[in-house]
Formats: structure tokens, C-alpha cells, sequence
């Protein structure tokens, strides 16, 4: 009887109830983020390393749940991605000021950061846990409210971050609400989310249906599409080190990885060493009904078996009918085509990199343009060569966003292995039909409002030296007249640091660390 | 004011109320309430204005909140009021809802339509309960215009109907006054002490630390039931679902009423312990009331308790009651002599004026700048505020950059007149 009472009044499936679901995350997020906008930089940056440490803390447990949860990759190197995107980006970020104002007085201009205020995040299953930690430090720093939209095939693993996260940005003295997630994420809820105008901005990473989504929610939207990186590797590359990059990138944490390796496009003139140099590096070159056999499983008449995704090289062989050696990580197919005729010439987010022999670096540039056809437009492309003139006509040529040099993709694109700015969610600009092409950061998160002073010489700028927002930190708590032990102190259990100047020898230190901690993080990847 | 709305008012004086009708012209808010969303209401000829008023609580959740709309609708597919005799599913289940929100002694529901009515049922119930007559409330109380309720209450509202205690039955103590209570319990022939956790017609006096529990420790030392009126104190407002538990006491009853349906279904309820209830177990036809927990009402409600329970609302209704107080004491530090004092538990606010009537011009004043607030009947030196549990930040905003120019002008207003009379 009582479920025939709850089934006639349940309106829990309805475009209002969504709609009062999302407005009352959405309107507490709205609070946090007015109230974020009254902290100093030390609090912002007390409360960003706090998240950070538990981040980085939690970073293997994490990994493995993200695995279990959704099959897909390696828990060791999503521990490593859950590092990075933790304390690396945010020492990374230590000396950033996204807070005060900064005075040009050349051009008697003074800028104020604005944050967006809240930010409807969306996580991939494929990097869940590290998309969170990067965008939710991300919106630490720049004092903006986040509210995160896991991919339902990840729920439970970024729900329980994000949860965690959370506690530790409160904790630090964060407002309340400041990170919150939504536990029930389904595509009308999504877009109800997309869609308020209670959203500022949207991050999303994703699928292309939700990127598209995202973009036409009429919410200003940062969208990143998928990749298909060409990697052009010429005559004058270092084989033995390109060929260990590319498999070490492409192995890393089965592929998933947007930025990995597509497809290698070489030339005839180092075609054989270049394939001894990756089978000593760990790939499995495959023969052409190998090859068939692979292009069989991997792509059906609905387009690419999500079965495969963050799969390892083994089980996908096993799969396609044939057997590798176990140390072999990557299976190399090669082709004869690059285009709508050749299935492997599109996304693979699996250890399968297609392999391209080309007669002419003109052709060589052509046949990595058709890739970017394919899909991954604005992505990531790959050079190895020791040519300079090569190396700008590649990436003149190539419609991507990037093109990472002497380097794996999967970490140089995302700019833990290249001075690009560290991220995971990797903008990709006009050619991927989005708004931005860097590597998204904190910086996107934040406007300036500019005073602008007459350029008349006549026309003084005033001093802003000492001037800035008034930072009254943390809203106090109202009295609740007559109860006992009301409007106690906020429970602020790290105090933010007194506003001293940083030192010359301090900075130097903090960069000493950072380069230490980078170093080590390297060192791991490189294994 | 247009045409239509003066011809309006004309009809609204020759068949509703005369007084009512005549005596707001007087004060100069000629407000006829037409359009309402939101936390807005929409004068007839109109004008938007944010309501801070509420109906003591009752819109809590907004005007014509969507999703009460969406379960109402839903609701009347397949119910309506239902028959008062018969056991009802969605009685039943509110019931079983509101045993699971309110302390643990608490334990069964009686309904009414109003308030008042609930009331009435509370006052009834200790009587059954103790084998006592005498209630005890708090001097300019108001718990409503029914015919036990209006006892309890300030004679303003009995005596013009003859309907005053006459034989001593209610006996009324000051408020925050302990050595009166327990004067006025300690013969043992008191039933219940009947308050509202913060009076609200009051003023929203505040009540001082300890004194709500050591009230109860009085009932409880001489045989009395303590009935909490949580009419506009209940819901969420404090931070709590009962204010009464965030001062440490478990009552023998709760009442609620307005909030409870959102404005849209009226019913109300009364939430009483085993002992307190026991009349349902000896005859329950003893009371009976039609209206009384409508099933639609109850559907209303169910949904109502569900929003109010969800995880966002307890950190919303912390940054409204902070960010409104934090703009509240710097516009008192504008005008220290006149705005000279803040009460305040949560959304349930009192702004405190120097002059007997103060909050009358404040009133109209906010009124003109687009704001509903009205001033406690019992004490108009006080204003009540009382934004709602989902009000915006960009709306708490707002309101506090009309209070601010508002109260400047009503202080221009007392402080002008004053110096024109001393002239």
C-alpha cells in the first residue's frame, strides 16, 4: 500500500524537480562563491594546498577505485596522473596570483581579477579522479565555486573524491559549498545543469554529444573535444628515444588518455630501424592479418568497441584471436591508408597505435592533416626530429593546438613533461570547434575588470600601490540569540598565513622544491 | 493608484473588511496582492515587491513554489481531502513523516486545517492527558483566533468578541521570566505551557540561554505538558527543523501549521508524545475535524518536509541568515540611534527601532523601495524580517540596499518629527 502511495505523488522524474535539484545546488554554490570572493591570496592558497595534500594523499586509493569502478586503465599510473594533477599542479601554481590586482603603470591600466563563480564541471570515466582534483584546484585558485558532474560509469569513485575534497577545502576554511558534486548524474539532469543561468561557466570534457551539449547549453562553455594524435617521426629523430617515448606514452595507463599517440607516420628511409627500435621499446609490431584481425575488434558498424577503452595490449590481442609476448605493451599496426577507408586511422583510447610509412615529409605533413580530419581537430600532435624547418612546417601545417617536440604526448601535451601549462582538460581551440585552444587553467576561470586611464599625457594615474577588493575573509556566523554556545568562531582548523613578503631565499627554495617534486614525478613516468 | 484598484478596494470595503481595508490606505501601503512567484509578490497595479513577510512562514519555499505546484497537480489525480474516519494512506504517511523529523518522543499526528486549530487540539489533548484545566502561555502570546487558542493570547484579540478567559483558566506569565512560571505551575493544576519557541507578534523577543529547558524542567517538576508552538519558528528556519531542539528541549507537542503546505493546500498538525496523544487510544472519535489534515495537504506537506530535509538547505539557510546579518550590522552602525537592535535565530529576524512605533515608517518605507515587511502587532517598535529558506544570494542582495536607504529615510522621518514637536 505505502509504494502506491509514494508511486502516485512521485515527482522525482519531472523537469521541475530537476530544475528545483539543480537551482539548489546551483543557488548554494552561488553563496560559496560570493562569500570565496572575500578571501586574501594565503587563505585562497591555504585552502588550495590543503585539497591539494589530501589529493595527493589519496591519489593511489583513488586509482585503484577509478580502475575497479570502470575497467578502465592502470591504478599505477592513474596514481601518478592523481599526483600530478594534485600537488605538481598546484606547486605549479603557488606563485600565480590570481587574487590581487596587478597595476601597468606603462599603460596606466590597472586589472582586478573577477572569478566566474560557479563553475558545472564535467568528469570523463576514462581520467576521472584526476579531472576532478584538476579542476577542482583549478577553482580553489582562483576562489570560484565548482560543482562536479562525474561520468555515470564513475560515479561512486569521483563522488567520494569530490566528497573528501570537500571536507578537506572546508576544513582549510573554504565556504561551504564550495566543491559539491552531483550524485545521481543522468543526461536531463546534466543539461538542466547546463542549461540554468545560474551556471557561469561550464567545463567540459567529455564525449562530443556532451561538448556539443555544453555549447549550446547558451552557457559560456570551455569545451574539449577527443584527440588523434599523429606523431611524425623523420630522419634526423633520435629513434631509440622517440620510439621509447611513444610506447611509454601510449602504454600509459592503457591509453586512456586523450593526448596519446593515433598513429606514427615515418619515412621510408628509417622505416626498418624505426621498427626494431620500437619492438626493443616494447611494441608488438603486427602482421597484416593481425592488423585485419585487430581492425575486425576494435571498430564495429556503431564505430569503436568501448570494450577495448584503458584495456592492456594482451587482453585486446587475446581478444582480436592472437598472442603477444608479456612484456609487450603497445600493438603497432601498420597501414597503408590514413582517411574514412582505414578504421584505425581514427581515436584508438587503447594500447593500438597505427603506423604509416610515408614517401615525403610533404606527405608525411598531408597524411597527419588527414588524421586531424578524421577526428582529434586542435588536439595534440607529436614531432620527433632533430630539424627545426621540419618541425615548423609540421606544425604549421597540422590543424592542432599543439605540437609536443622530443617528448611522449600523453604527458608533454598535458604539459607535465613540457613547459605548457599543466592540465587535463586540453583546449582545442577553433579547429575543434571550441572556444579556447591552450591548455586550460586556473586562468580561464578568472576575467579582469580593467581601469583605464586616459591615454592624455596630461591625465596622471593615480597610486593603486596599497590599493585592493576589501578582503574581509569569512562571512561570521549570525548569533542564534539564546542558544547555547551560538555563533562560535568558524571552525577553522589551518590559519591562513600572515601576508609577509616571500624572501629572495624562500622563493628560490620553494622553486628548488617544486623542481625536486617535478623531477621525482618525471623520473616515475619515465619507468 | 489606478482606477481599477481604487474601484477594487471600494468592493473589498463593502463586502470583505472595511477596517482591514481602510486602515492599510492609512498607513500608506496600498498594496492589493495580485501576481505572486518566487519571493515576489506583484501589486495589482504592478509593482514588484519582495516579500519579507511570508504570512509568518507560510512561503517559506516561495510563492507558488514549483515543485508543491508539480505535487499538488499530481496529488488531485487521485486524491482529495479524503473522509476523516476512515485510515488514510497519505495522512498515514505524513504522519510517519513527521515522527521521523521531530525528537524522538514524538510520536503521533492529530490534524487540523489552521493553526489554531491544531492548537485547540494541543490544549485538549494536555487536558485529557493530565485531568487538569489550566494553560499557561506567555504574556502577548498569539496562537491564533480559535476558541481555546484566542485564550492564551494578548485580550486584543478576545475581548471584542466576549471571548476573554473569564473564570482563570489561562494564566499568562512575562516572557523570559522563570520565578512567574514557576509561580504560576507550582499548585499542580496546570495542564501545559503553551509558547511560541520565538513570539513572533511579539517582536521575535529572543529567549534568554537556559530558559526555554528550564521551563520544561518546570512542566516536568509540577505535571505540566510543554507544547511548543512552532508555527513560524518550525521548518528550517532556525538552521533546525524545530527551533525548539536547537534549544535543548524535547517538547510533549509541536505544532505547525502555514509553512507546512507551502501556501498552496492549508493544513496543520500536531505532533504529540504517547502520553500527550493517549485520547487517541481510549476514543478516537473524540475529536473530529473535516478539513483537518486534508490528504492533498498531506501530499503538499510530505513534499514540503522532503525539500527542507535535503543536504543543500542547512549551509543555503546559513549563508542567508550570516550574509543578511553581516549587512545588518553595518547599516546599523549608519544609524546607531535608531536601529538599536537586531534579534535574531536563523531567517527568524527582528530589527529593533527607537520609537514606540518605529517599524511602522520603516515598514512603509521598505514598502515604497519594494519590499514587504510588517511590523509585530504586539510590540510595533519591531519589524519582523524574515527572508525565506531558498532565498538568493542575489536577492539578499538586494533587499539589504533597499533596507539601508529605507531606514535612513524612516530615521529622517521619527527623528524630524520629533525635533518638530521638541520646536
Amino acid at each position: 500500500m505505502e509504494l502506491d502511495f509514494q508511486k502516485v505523488i512521485d515527482i522525482s522524474d519531472t523537469p521541475v524537480a530537476r530544475r528545483a535539484q539543480v537551482d539548489a545546488v546551483l543557488e548554494r554554490a552561488r553563496w560559496a562563491s560570493q562569500a570565496f570572493q572575500r578571501y586574501d591570496r594565503d587563505m585562497t592558497l591555504a585552502i588550495a594546498e590543503a585539497v591539494a595534500d589530501t589529493a595527493y594523499e589519496k591519489a593511489a586509493e583513488y586509482g585503484e577505485w577509478a580502475v575497479r569502478e570502470t575497467g578502465f586503465g592502470v591504478a599505477e599510473h592513474k596514481t601518478i596522473k592523481n599526483q600530478l594533477t594534485s600537488r605538481t599542479l598546484f606547486e605549479h601554481y603557488r606563485d600565480h596570483d590570481f587574487v590581487n590586482p596587478r597595476i601597468d603603470r606603462a599603460r596606466k591600466l590597472v586589472e582586478i581579477p573577477r572569478p566566474a563563480g560557479v563553475i558545472f564541471a564535467l568528469a570523463p570515466s576514462t581520467n576521472p579522479i584526476a579531472t576532478v582534483n584538476f579542476k577542482v584546484l583549478a577553482a580553489l585558485l582562483t576562489r570560484n565555486a565548482i560543482v562536479l558532474s562525474p561520468h555515470p560509469a564513475a560515479r561512486e569513485c569521483c563522488t567520494d573524491a569530490a566528497h573528501t575534497l570537500a571536507r578537506a577545502a572546508e576544513a582549510a576554511g573554504a565556504p561551504s559549498g564550495a566543491i559539491q558534486v552531483v550524485t545521481d548524474p543522468s543526461i536531463p539532469l546534466i543539461e538542466a545543469f547546463m542549461r540554468s543561468e545560474k551556471t557561469n561557466v561550464i567545463l567540459a570534457t567529455g564525449g562530443n554529444a556532451m561538448v556539443r551539449a555544453a555549447y549550446s547549453s547558451s552557457n559560456p562553455a570551455i569545451g574539449v573535444g577527443p584527440g588523434n594524435a599523429p606523431a611524425f617521426v623523420d630522419a634526423t629523430a633520435d629513434l631509440r628515444s622517440a620510439a621509447r617515448h611513444l610506447i611509454e606514452s601510449k602504454s600509459f595507463d592503457n591509453s586512456v588518455l586523450c593526448t596519446n599517440e593515433s598513429m606514427v607516420i615515418t619515412l621510408a628511409q628509417v622505416d626498418a630501424d624505426l621498427r626494431k627500435a620500437l619492438q626493443q621499446a616494447g611494441a608488438h609490431l603486427c602482421s597484416e592479418e593481425e592488423t585485419a584481425a585487430l581492425r575486425g575488434y576494435l571498430f564495429h558498424s556503431r564505430g569503436f568497441n568501448v570494450e577495448a577503452i584503458g584495456r592492456d595490449a594482451r587482453w585486446i590481442a587475446e581478444q582480436a584471436g592472437f598472442r603477444i609476448k608479456p612484456k609487450a605493451s603497445v600493438l603497432v599496426t601498420p597501414v597503408t591508408k590514413i582517411g574514412v577507408a582505414e578504421p584505425l586511422s581514427k581515436e584508438k583510447l587503447c594500447p593500438v597505435m597505427g603506423y604509416y610509412v610515408a614517401r615525403s615529409v610533404t606527405q608525411a605533413i598531408t597524411q597527419a592533416r588527414a588524421l586531424l580530419r578524421m577526428s582529434g581537430a586542435g588536439h595534440t600532435a607529436v614531432i620527433h626530429s632533430r630539424d627545426a624547418a621540419t618541425a615548423m612546417d609540421y606544425a604549421a601545417a597540422v590543424e592542432s593546438c599543439r605540437v609536443v617536440v622530443n617528448a611522449p604526448a600523453s604527458q608533454g601535451a598535458s604539459g607535465f613533461a613540457t613547459h605548457l601549462p599543466p592540465t587535463f582538460t586540453v583546449g582545442t581551440g577553433f579547429f575543434g570547434r571550441s572556444a579556447i585552444g591552450d591548455n586550460i587553467g586556473p586562468k580561464h576561470l578568472i576575467q579582469w575588470t580593467r581601469l583605464a586611464y586616459n591615454k592624455d599625457e596630461a591625465e596622471e594615474m593615480g597610486d593603486y600601490s596599497a590599493l585592493g577588493p576589501r578582503f574581509s575573509g569569512p562571512i561570521p556566523p549570525a548569533p542564534a540569540d539564546g542558544v547555547p554556545g551560538s555563533a562560535a568562531a568558524p571552525n577553522v582548523t589551518r590559519l591562513p598565513r600572515a601576508a609577509t613578503p616571500v624572501t629572495a631565499e624562500e622563493r628560490a627554495m620553494r622553486e628548488d622544491i617544486r623542481r625536486i617534486i617535478v623531477e621525482e614525478l618525471r623520473a616515475v613516468l619515465r619507468k | 493608484m489606478s482606477e481599477a484598484k481604487q474601484e477594487f478596494l471600494e468592493r473589498s470595503k463593502e463586502f470583505w473588511n472595511p477596517d482591514k481595508t481602510q486602515f492599510w490606505q492609512d498607513v500608506g501601503v496600498d498594496l492589493v496582492i495580485d501576481r505572486r512567484e518566487e519571493y515576489f509578490l506583484y501589486d495589482l497595479d504592478g509593482r514588484r515587491l519582495i516579500d519579507m513577510h511570508l504570512n509568518g512562514g507560510t512561503y517559506n519555499l516561495g510563492h507558488r513554489n514549483a515543485e508543491l505546484i508539480e505535487v499538488l497537480n499530481a496529488g488531485a489525480k487521485h486524491f482529495d481531502m479524503g473522509n476523516h474516519h476512515f485510515p488514510a494512506l497519505a495522512r498515514t504517511a505524513l504522519a510517519e513523516a513527521l515522527a521521523a523529523c521531530t525528537p524522538p518522543n514524538l510520536k503521533y499526528t492529530m490534524y487540523g486545517a489552521g493553526g489554531a486549530e491544531a492548537i485547540d487540539i494541543a490544549l485538549k489533548s494536555a487536558r485529557n492527558a493530565t485531568g487538569k484545566r489550566k494553560i499557561v502561555s506567555i504574556i502577548k502570546a498569539y496562537h491564533g483566533h480559535t476558541g481555546l487558542a484566542v485564550k492564551t493570547g494578548d485580550e486584543r484579540f478576545s475581548a471584542r468578541f466576549l471571548s476573554e478567559d473569564t473564570i482563570g483558566e489561562f494564566i499568562q506569565v512575562p516572557h523570559n521570566d522563570l520565578e512567574q512560571m514557576e509561580d504560576a505551575l507550582r499548585e499542580r493544576d496546570v495542564a501545559a505551557v503553551i509558547m511560541e519557541t520565538i513570539p513572533a507578534t511579539y517582536g521575535f523577543p529572543m529567549p534568554r540561554e537556559g530558559y526555554l529547558p528550564a521551563v520544561k524542567a518546570l512542566c516536568e517538576k509540577y505535571g505540566a505538558l510543554y507544547i511548543a508552538d512552532e508555527v513560524q519558528t518550525g521548518l528550517m528556519r532556525t538552521g533546525t527543523m524545530w527551533a525548539i531542539t536547537r534549544y535543548g528541549v524535547e517538547p510533549d507537542m509541536i505544532v505547525t501549521g502555514k509553512g507546512i503546505t507551502g501556501g498552496l493546500y492549508p493544513i496543520s498538525c500536531c505532533v504529540a508524545s504517547e502520553e500527550a496523544g493517549q485520547w487517541l487510544k481510549q476514543d478516537g472519535f473524540a475529536h473530529i475535524s473535516t478539513a483537518g489534515g486534508a490528504e492533498l495537504g498531506c501530499v503538499v506537506a510530505m513534499k514540503v518536509l522532503e525539500i527542507l530535509q535535503r543536504p543543500t538547505i542547512l549551509s543555503t539557510v546559513n549563508y542567508i541568515a550570516d550574509y543578511l546579518r553581516a549587512g545588518l550590522n553595518e547599516i546599523q552602525a549608519l544609524y546607531p540611534d535608531f536601529f538599536i537592535g537586531i534579534r535574531q535565530n536563523g531567517l527568524v529576524m527582528g530589527l529593533e527601532f527607537n520609537d514606540p512605533e518605529g517599524a511602522k515608517p520603516v515598514m512603509r518605507q521598505l514598502y515604497e523601495h519594494g519590499v514587504w515587511a510588517i511590523f509585530s502587532t504586539l510590540d510595533p517598535r519591531v519589524l519582523q524580517f524574515k527572508p525565506g529558506v531558498l532565498a538568493s544570494q542575489a536577492l539578499c542582495e538586494e533587499l539589504l540596499g533597499y533596507v539601508e536607504v529605507a531606514i535612513g529615510l524612516a530615521q529622517a522621518e521619527v527623528f524630524g518629527a520629533r525635533q518638530r514637536r521638541a520646536g
